[in-house]
């Protein structure tokens, strides 16, 4: 701004005189020990700290200063400027020390009042469960496959070794969609998630590792302890080289992530038209670990003093359901599974009466919120 | 199939100290599933001793006739003076055997017996009945035993088997054998390594010649059938006490010697009978296909009207049987049969299963044939069941008999010795299969490294190699197969997987419960939907078989489920209640066909599958959404906010947002919903716009017919659609030039939606725009009837400099200009 003058004389530079220096100094230092508040140090810091304060404006006028007056000068009012930051700093601190201890303590609020002004919702329990079961086989690389819910017959049946007269087949107390002239249509609403299975071997390349949860039917009327509408975790693999043990790797790993560490899984001998050998899986009650059998004393709910929980049902891919589906069964071999989705829930989160998932009511879901 | 235990022990040689808890749970594990043991008289206390009625007075003068007794128990009850009790049964006389259970004895049932005074007299005792001891149903009076049954004073509750442990066995439809005490036996020696006394294991005399007439159609439906005689049979003689004791522990009521006999014979070897009065059959026993419509009344009194491809036993006078389900009255054994006719027979297992079906009858004898009986088992079953008629019941065995026999023999099947290792992953020691095979009863020839073996006859079920290495497997036990975790190479949750879930969890935290509901439905909800008759919503798939006649239908739409959700909720005191659905939805293909049922001896073709495929309903995946009550509270904070057709369009935008899809909104008149508060949803796929659902606030009619709260709003999307409008996006650039705010306020026809006017703004703004945002609406005298004043903030920034008033300006008024092209509206002043 300005530009050295050596002509200038320094006497009629007003501003850099040591009375109004030191006058530029006391106002400030005044101002300063006057602000009440943080707010008003802050303008006080704007009015005689900043770069147009005066002082900060007598300071730019020591250059048009000749030199043997210049360091005369800029101590005078470095010294003022020094004078007044220091005060500012003081005044700061102990406002903010005031502040500290009495108006936080004034603006003290009812931290617990509610503020639910917007309600949360949840999603289903048997959704998130779904999918905590079926996080444990994706981390196996497993992948998610699906299928119609209403399903042809072939599918759900004739595929998967069910012989058109076999016991087996009434076994599953079918839906059946009627035709459009009241007549047979083939469809049926699916019994279980088992016609994936069909429908993954056609569509995908082997090796097939895949899950797939989802709904299933069937004529049971609503109790307690079932549905008509229920949810099934299906399982397949068909690889080259494929046991059981792999099949018992996959339910311990699934057992361990959901109901915790340390349980013990059995097979029992069983029988699926679909798979052979068939076998239930149980697991260890993880409640009483077994210690309610044969002690009435100490009867256990969860397991009804069986010591065992049945989970679901597996078994080697029946090499006929194999060849049904296009797949050599002298090259590939497989297992399947079945778990019950509602069993989990079930015993994971002790739900006691099936209405509670069927009837939709807010206060059952609410209580799981939006993942478990 | 229930086994009592002593039984049982009769054929294994099992331990004495192997309990039936132990042994249930053995053989649960190796297949046969016992679902309890039934601990018989496990609450019977004694003393329960035998007595002689020693003398019988008639007690008169009461509504029924009684009788005070003067019993003889011996020392039983410690004194060896005559027992006094008082009874009100009559079917005994003064010597008769009986039972007497003495004071502090327990009957089943918390029965406690102590002296008492009744009819005036003291009574120490009661004198019991077989209901009364758990031996089976019989209200006939008391049990009056054959004379040398036991010593006076004995203890009853062994010598009468009072106490008894039965197995009560889930028989999966592939173990039939096991539908007898033959079968399990067979397990159970196999199980705990015992040796196996076979009751069928006998050699029948040859025939002297033939016996009652008989022959066989079609031998493909019943290739082996034996009719064996026995005469002079005492019809009035009774079932011994053990027979009918074991008869009523494996769940069959006795009936008769004859009938008795034949059940017996069954549940020990699995082969059911039919004891016919021979006098009562007339000529030859065929078996035959029934003509179509022909009549029988069978055993349960139903006339029944045959199929043509039942199986039927015939005489001359025609059909006397459904074959393999229940025979018929005509010929049924009497009181007055002599001589008798046991039949045995093999028939094919999917007609008895297609007749057993189809007459909705099931027997003893149905659901052993069609699980698969001993194919071979009928000669040694019809000679047993004449014997034992012969032994109880004072018959003659005729030594003549017939036997059909068309059965062909059952080919090998041929594994690798190690094909068992590999189904398990487990390295069984060399020999373990064949010794497993052999205890099941199959005969097994080695032949270098492979096995040929040849199932026992009462094995249908094995039939490929995976059927003998479950044998094995079972036997080894599954508890031996070590555990190793399977490792496949996939790739995650697809995009629409991953959507799914995001969507359930944008619609929970903006406050909406998931229900899952039944998709069963009727025409009364589409009506309450008030669907016009030509809503293609009412075209719907109906099940041949519902729960309940009332839900037929499967849905088209979620609505319904979700109303019915959402009343149960406020019909429980819910006031501020909001759910949503995800699920599918069945819309039926015009002119679909039956779909084929394909072959399953070799993978389908393309052509097969799509003739499969085209039989089914679309089935795609909709997001249902409904809100009644307050979408904010009230509180402390201030007002609340009811939920209004807002909430429900606002539902719809969460859920596209989700997907990365813009929906575009339009007015639209469609039924559930409000016609003025409707909300058609369009997104775009390449460029084409594709209506995917509607929301807003439901006709009051449908409010009303479901039973909801007025003003409750719903949503209804389809997420497949969504998900079909899914593009990648690139990411933005984030320009961090200052912004420039402008803010214009539009008058415009009341009619004129928003959506258009920020459409418009958002066009002629051009690419300077960052956002435009509808921040006020106004009307009222001063913009003029029928005219609303919308305010919209436009934020202009570019990515390269600061932008000048100028620039921002001429941004803005571009924008306004194409908006009062397009809608007319005017900048207000």
């Amino acid at each position: 701004m300005s530009a050295p003058n050596n002509s200038f004389d320094p006497v009629e530079v007003t501003s850099l005189h040591p009375d109004e220096v030191a006058r530029m100094r006391e106002e400030a230092l005044a101002a300063i020990e006057a602000a009440a508040d943080l707010a008003e140090l802050k303008e006080v810091r704007l009015a005689h700290a900043s770069d147009r304060s005066p002082l900060a404006l007598a300071n730019r006028e020591i250059g048009a200063l000749p030199p043997a007056a210049k360091a005369d000068a800029g101590k005078r009012v470095g010294g003022a400027r020094r004078d007044v930051g220091q005060a500012l700093k003081a005044r700061q601190a102990v406002l903010e020390t005031e502040r500290d201890e009495r108006v936080l303590v004034e603006e003290r609020v009812d931290v617990t009042l509610p503020w639910d002004r917007t309600p949360r919702g949840a999603r289903h329990p048997l959704t998130t469960v779904a999918e905590r079961m079926t996080d444990v086989f994706v981390g196996m690389g497993f992948e998610v496959a699906e299928g119609p819910e209403v399903e042809a017959e072939w599918f759900n049946f004739d595929a998967l070794n069910f012989q058109p007269d076999h016991p087996a087949r009434s076994m599953q107390d079918t839906f059946f969609v009627e035709g459009p002239d009241g007549g047979e249509s083939g469809l049926v609403m699916r019994t279980h998630t088992s016609p994936v299975q069909i429908r993954a071997l056609l569509s995908r390349e082997l090796p097939v590792y895949v899950v797939a949860p989802g709904k299933t039917f069937r004529t049971d009327e609503l109790d307690a302890t079932h549905s008509p509408v229920f949810h099934q975790l299906e399982g397949l693999v068909v690889d080259k080289g494929i046991t059981l043990a792999h099949l018992r790797g996959a339910i311990d790993a699934f057992v361990e992530s959901v109901f915790g560490e340390g349980l013990r899984t059995r097979f029992r001998a069983s029988y699926f038209p679909f798979t052979e050998p068939s076998a239930e899986v149980d697991i260890e009650c993880f409640v009483c670990r077994g210690a309610s059998v044969g002690d009435p004393d100490r009867p256990c709910r969860t397991c009804s003093s069986e010591g065992w929980i049945e989970i679901g049902g597996c078994g080697v891919v029946n090499p006929r359901v194999l060849t049904a589906a296009g797949v050599d069964p002298e090259v590939y071999s497989g297992w399947a599974f079945g778990l019950g989705i509602e069993r989990t829930l079930m015993f994971a989160h002790g739900v006691r009466d099936m209405h509670d998932m069927v009837e939709g009511d807010i206060r059952f879901t609410s209580a799981f919120g939006s993942e478990n | 199939m229930r086994v009592p235990l002593t039984w049982l022990r009769e054929y294994v040689e099992l331990p004495a100290d192997v309990s039936a808890r132990d042994l249930a749970s053995q053989l649960t594990l190796a297949g046969l599933e016992v679902e309890t043991v039934d601990e018989l008289g496990s609450d019977l206390t004694g003393p329960v001793v035998f007595g002689r009625v020693l003398e019988i007075e008639e007690l008169t003068g009461f509504k029924k006739p009684i009788r005070y007794c003067r019993v003889d128990v011996g020392s039983a009850n410690g004194t060896g003076e005559p027992q006094e009790i008082v009874c009100g049964a009559r079917n005994f006389s003064e010597g008769d055997l009986v039972v007497v259970s003495l004071p502090g004895a327990e009957l089943p049932g918390g029965f406690r017996i102590g002296a008492r005074k009744t009819y005036g007299k003291m009574s120490a005792g009661m004198i019991c009945s077989a209901t009364e001891l758990g031996l089976w149903e019989d209200h006939e009076g008391i049990v009056v035993l054959p004379e040398g049954f036991a010593e006076i004073g004995a203890d009853a509750i062994a010598a009468l088997g009072l106490r008894e442990d039965v197995l009560d066995i889930a028989v999966t439809p592939d173990r039939g054998y096991a539908l007898s005490l033959r079968g399990v036996a067979r397990d159970v020696a196999a199980l705990y390594g015992v040796a196996l006394h076979d009751p069928a294991d006998v050699t029948v005399a040859g025939a002297t010649g033939p016996g009652h007439p008989g022959s066989v159609e079609d031998p493909a439906r019943c290739d082996r059938l034996v009719l064996r005689g026995a005469t002079g049979f005492d019809p009035q003689a009774p079932t011994p006490l053990w027979m009918k004791r074991r008869l009523h522990q494996s769940g069959v009521r006795p009936v008769s010697l004859a009938v008795d006999v034949t059940n017996y014979v069954m549940l020990e070897l699995g082969q059911p009978l039919h004891a016919w009065d021979r006098d009562r059959v007339n000529g030859a026993i065929r078996v035959r296909q029934a003509a179509a419509g022909e009549k029988l009344e069978t055993l349960d009194h139903v006339q029944r009207s045959l199929d043509s491809d039942d199986i039927v036993i015939a005489d001359d006078s025609g059909a006397q049987a459904v074959a393999g389900v229940m025979g018929g009255l005509d010929t049924e054994i009497g009181p007055d049969s002599a001589n008798v006719l046991v039949e045995a027979a093999h028939f094919d297992a999917m007609s008895i299963a297609r007749a057993s079906r189809r007459h909705q009858l099931s027997s003893e004898a149905s659901r052993r044939f069609e699980r698969g009986i001993d194919a071979a088992g009928q000669l040694v079953a019809a000679t047993r069941a004449v014997e034992l008629l012969a032994e109880l019941g004072g018959a003659t065995v005729e030594t003549a008999y017939t036997v059909v026999d068309e059965s062909t023999p059952r080919e090998p099947i041929v594994i690798r010795a190690s094909h068992a290792s590999g189904v398990a992953g487990v390295d069984y020691p060399e020999g373990t299969s064949e010794r497993w095979l052999r205890a099941v009863g199959c005969a097994v020839e080695t032949d270098g490294d492979l096995l040929r073996v040849t199932p026992p006859t009462w094995r249908p079920d094995i039939t490929d190699p995976n059927d003998l290495a479950e044998e094995i497997i079972r036997f080894e036990g599954y508890e031996n197969i070590p555990s190793i975790r399977p490792s496949g190479s996939g790739r995650g949750l697809t995009s629409s997987q991953r959507l799914r879930r995001a969507v359930g969890r944008v619609l929970a935290d903006t406050g909406y419960n998931e229900v899952l509901s039944y998709p069963f439905t009727a025409e009364r909800d589409l009506d309450g939907l008030q669907l016009a008759a030509d809503d293609p919503r009412r075209a719907s798939l109906r099940l041949a078989n519902p729960l309940s006649e009332e839900e037929p239908l499967l849905r088209t739409t979620l609505l319904p489920g979700l109303f019915k959700a959402l009343a149960r909720n406020v019909g429980r005191g819910l006031t501020d209640v909001a759910l949503f659905e995800t699920g599918l939805v069945y819309l039926p293909v015009p002119g679909a066909t039956r779909a084929p049922i394909l072959p399953v001896d070799r993978g389908p073709s393309a052509e097969e599958l799509a003739l499969v495929d085209a039989a089914l309903p679309e089935q795609p995946r909709r997001v249902g959404v409904v809100i009644t009550g307050d979408a904010e509270r009230a509180g402390w904070w201030g007002e609340g906010r009811a939920a209004t057709w807002a909430d429900a369009i606002q539902a719809a935008r969460d859920v596209a947002r989700v997907a990365g899809v813009d929906l575009e909104i339009e007015a639209d008149a469609r039924a559930p919903w409000h016609p003025g508060r409707c909300a058609a949803l369009y997104v775009r796929v390449e460029g084409e716009r594709v209506l995917v659902g509607h929301a807003g606030e439901l006709h009051p009619r449908v409010v009303q017919a479901f039973g909801l709260p007025e003003r409750t709003s719903a949503t209804e999307i389809d997420l497949d659609g969504v998900e079909r409008a899914r593009t990648d996006s690139p990411a933005p650039t984030v320009s961090t030039y200052p912004v420039a705010t402008q803010d214009v306020a539009l008058v415009v026809d009341a009619s004129v939606p928003v959506g258009r006017i920020s459409e418009a703004l958002a066009e002629g703004a051009g690419p300077l725009l960052e956002s435009v945002r509808l921040f006020d609406v106004y009307t009222g005298e001063q913009v003029g009837e029928g005219r609303r004043s919308v305010a919209f903030a436009l934020r202009f920034r570019a990515e390269d400099r600061t932008l000048t008033a100028e620039e921002a300006g001429a941004a803005r008024d571009a924008a306004v200009a194409l908006a009062t092209e397009r809608t007319g509206a005017v900048l207000r002043g």
